[in-house]
C-alpha cells in the first residue's frame, strides 16, 4: 500500500516536471528564435515587445472601449442565448414526442458551422455590435437548448410517476424533481454556451465589425503591427482561461455543499 | 387510445415545422422585407440555378476549392491528431503531463489568431487548410487519449505478459476498444474543421467564398447571397453525414 502511494507520489512529481519542462521550452524558444532573429518578427514578436505592447495599450483608452464593446456584447447576447436556451429546451424536453421531432434538427444545424450565416446577419444588422449580438446568441443557444432537452428527457419517468402517486402537483413535481435531476446538464450547457457565445461575437468582430475586440486584432492584423496584435490575443486568451478557472472554481464550490 | 387521438408522429410535426418556417420565411419576405436585404426561399432557388451561382464557373471553383480544403484540412488533422493522441495516451506518464496542455488549447477560442494565420499563410488556400487544421486536430487528440484511456488494463497486462509487442499491442486491443470515442472525435472534428475554413475564407474578402459574399451584400444581392450560403449549409451536412454513415457502418459491424 505505501509503496504504491509512494510510486504515485513519485508519478506526480515527474508530471509536475515534465509540465514546468514544457513550459519553459516554450517560452525559451519564444525568447531564443526571436533573440536570434530567427523568425520574421511580423510573425512572432519578441516576448517583451508584446510585454511592452500590452503595457501601453492598457493605458489607452481605445484598449478599454473595445473590451467594454466585446463585453457588453457579449453578455446581451449570452443573455438572449440562455433565456430563450432554457424556454425551448425545457417545452421541448419535457414532451418525448417533441424531443424526437425536434432533437435532431437542432443537433443537425450546431454541427454545421453557422458562421456561414454570418454575413447575412451583418446584412440584416450592420455593422455595429447588434450584428454580433444576434450572431452569438443564435451559436451560444444551440448548445443550451439542446443540453437542457437533455437534461429534461433525460428524466426517470418512474420518479415523476411515484410523485404523482403519492398526490405531488405539478409546481411540487417541477421543483423536486425536474429542476434537480435537470440542472447539472443544463449548466454544463450553459457553460458551453458562453464560451461559444464569447467566440462567435469575437469571430463577429474579426469578420467585420468597427469596434471590439474582435476588430482589434484584425486592425492590428491589416497594419502588420504585430507586438500589440499579440498583446490583444494575449489578453483574450488570458481572459478564456481565466473565467474557465473562475467556473471551474464555482462548479468545485458548487458540487461540495 | 393512440388509434383514437392519432397523435401525430414525431418525423410529421418535425417536417410541417420545417415547412411551416419556409412558408413563413417566403411570406415574411414577400410582404415586409426590404427586397435590398432579404429574400424569399423561392428566389433564393431560381437565383441558385441561374447564372450567378452554378452558371459562373468562377464562383463554383470557389466553391469546389472550399470543399478540397475542408477535405484536405479533415484528413491531415486525422492523421497528426491520431498520432499526436497515440504518442502523448501511450504512457501514463505522458498523458497525464501533456493532455491537460491539449485541453486548454481545445478550451481557446482560436478566431482570436485568424488574422496572425491569414498574415503567416497568405491569402489563398494555404491559410483556409491551416486554419481548419488547427481547428480539428484537438478533438482528434482529446478524444484519441480518452479512448485509450478506456482499454481494459488487464487485457493490456495479459497480453504483454504473452510477449505481445506495442504493435501488436495497439492493433489488437487498443485500436478495437477505441472505435467509438474515435468517431466521436471525427464528428467533433468535421464540425470544427468546416468551422475553421469557413471563417479563413469569410475573412479575407479579396478572393474565395468570402470575395462572393462580400460583393452579393455589397451590391444588394440577398437570393445570390443566400444561395451560395446555402450550398456551403448543403455541403457541410453532406460531410457531417457521411461521418455518420460511416460510423453506423461500424456500428453495426460490432453489433453482428
Amino acid at each position: 500500500m505505501l509503496a504504491q502511494a509512494n510510486a504515485q507520489l513519485r508519478l506526480t512529481g515527474i508530471v509536475r516536471a515534465i509540465q514546468a519542462a514544457v513550459v519553459a521550452v516554450v517560452f525559451g524558444a519564444w525568447f531564443f528564435v526571436t533573440g536570434a532573429h530567427a523568425i520574421n518578427p511580423l510573425f512572432l514578436p519578441a516576448p517583451l515587445a508584446v510585454l511592452n505592447s500590452l503595457a501601453h495599450l492598457m493605458s489607452t483608452k481605445g484598449f478599454w472601449s473595445a473590451l467594454g464593446v466585446t463585453a457588453f456584447s457579449t453578455a446581451v447576447a449570452y443573455a438572449i442565448a440562455a433565456a430563450a436556451g432554457i424556454a425551448f429546451g425545457f417545452l421541448i424536453g419535457r414532451s418525448p414526442v417533441l424531443t424526437s421531432a425536434y432533437r435532431p434538427v437542432l443537433a443537425g444545424l450546431f454541427a454545421i458551422p453557422l458562421t456561414l450565416f454570418f454575413p447575412l446577419f451583418v446584412v440584416m444588422f450592420g455593422l455595429g455590435p447588434a450584428s454580433k449580438i444576434a450572431f452569438g446568441a443564435l451559436y451560444g443557444f444551440f448548445p443550451i437548448v439542446l443540453n437542457t432537452i437533455a437534461g429534461f428527457s433525460g428524466i426517470d419517468p418512474l420518479f415523476l410517476r411515484s410523485a404523482r402517486s403519492q398526490g405531488a402537483t405539478r409546481v411540487q413535481a417541477l421543483r423536486h424533481i425536474f429542476i434537480p435531476g435537470a440542472w447539472p446538464v443544463v449548466l454544463s450547457g450553459l457553460r458551453i454556451g458562453f464560451f461559444i457565445t464569447f467566440a462567435s461575437v469575437l469571430g463577429g468582430e474579426t469578420l467585420s465589425s468597427a469596434s471590439g475586440v474582435g476588430h482589434a486584432i484584425a486592425h492590428e492584423a491589416d497594419l502588420l503591427d504585430s507586438p500589440p496584435m499579440f498583446a490583444w490575443i494575449v489578453i483574450v486568451l488570458a481572459v478564456t482561461v481565466g473565467l474557465n478557472l473562475f467556473l471551474t472554481l464555482i462548479e468545485k464550490r458548487a458540487g461540495r455543499s | 387510445m393512440r388509434a383514437a387521438a392519432k397523435p401525430a408522429s414525431p418525423a410529421t410535426i418535425r417536417w410541417w415545422t420545417i415547412a411551416a418556417l419556409v412558408v413563413l420565411w417566403e411570406a415574411a419576405a414577400r410582404l415586409f422585407g426590404d427586397p435590398a436585404f432579404v429574400a424569399p426561399p423561392s428566389l433564393m432557388l431560381r437565383a441558385l440555378v441561374g447564372p450567378t451561382i452554378f452558371g459562373d464557373p468562377k464562383l463554383t471553383a470557389a466553391l469546389g476549392l472550399a470543399l478540397a480544403e475542408m477535405v484536405t484540412a479533415f484528413v491531415l488533422a486525422v492523421l497528426a491528431g491520431a498520432t499526436i493522441g497515440i504518442l502523448i495516451g501511450l504512457t501514463t506518464i505522458g498523458r497525464r503531463s501533456l493532455f491537460p496542455f491539449v485541453l486548454l488549447l481545445f478550451g481557446l477560442p482560436q478566431v482570436a489568431l485568424l488574422p496572425l494565420v491569414i498574415l503567416i499563410f497568405g491569402l489563398g488556400p494555404a491559410s483556409r487548410i491551416a486554419f481548419g487544421f488547427t481547428h480539428g486536430v484537438l478533438p482528434i487528440i482529446v478524444t484519441t487519449v480518452s479512448g485509450m484511456r478506456a482499454v481494459s488494463p488487464l487485457l493490456l497486462a495479459s497480453a504483454r505478459s504473452m510477449g505481445a509487442s506495442q504493435g501488436q499491442v495497439l492493433r489488437h486491443i487498443i485500436f478495437p476498444t477505441m472505435v467509438a470515442s474515435v468517431f466521436t472525435g471525427l464528428r467533433l472534428a468535421m464540425s470544427l474543421t468546416l468551422l475553421g475554413v469557413i471563417l479563413a475564407e469569410l475573412f479575407v474578402s479579396t478572393n474565395g467564398i468570402g470575395n462572393y459574399t462580400q460583393i452579393f451584400a455589397e451590391t444588394f444581392k440577398p437570393a445570390s447571397l443566400y444561395a451560395v450560403i446555402f450550398v456551403l449549409a448543403v455541403t457541410a451536412v453532406a460531410l457531417n453525414e457521411i461521418v455518420g454513415l460511416i460510423e453506423a457502418r461500424f456500428s453495426r459491424w460490432k453489433q453482428s
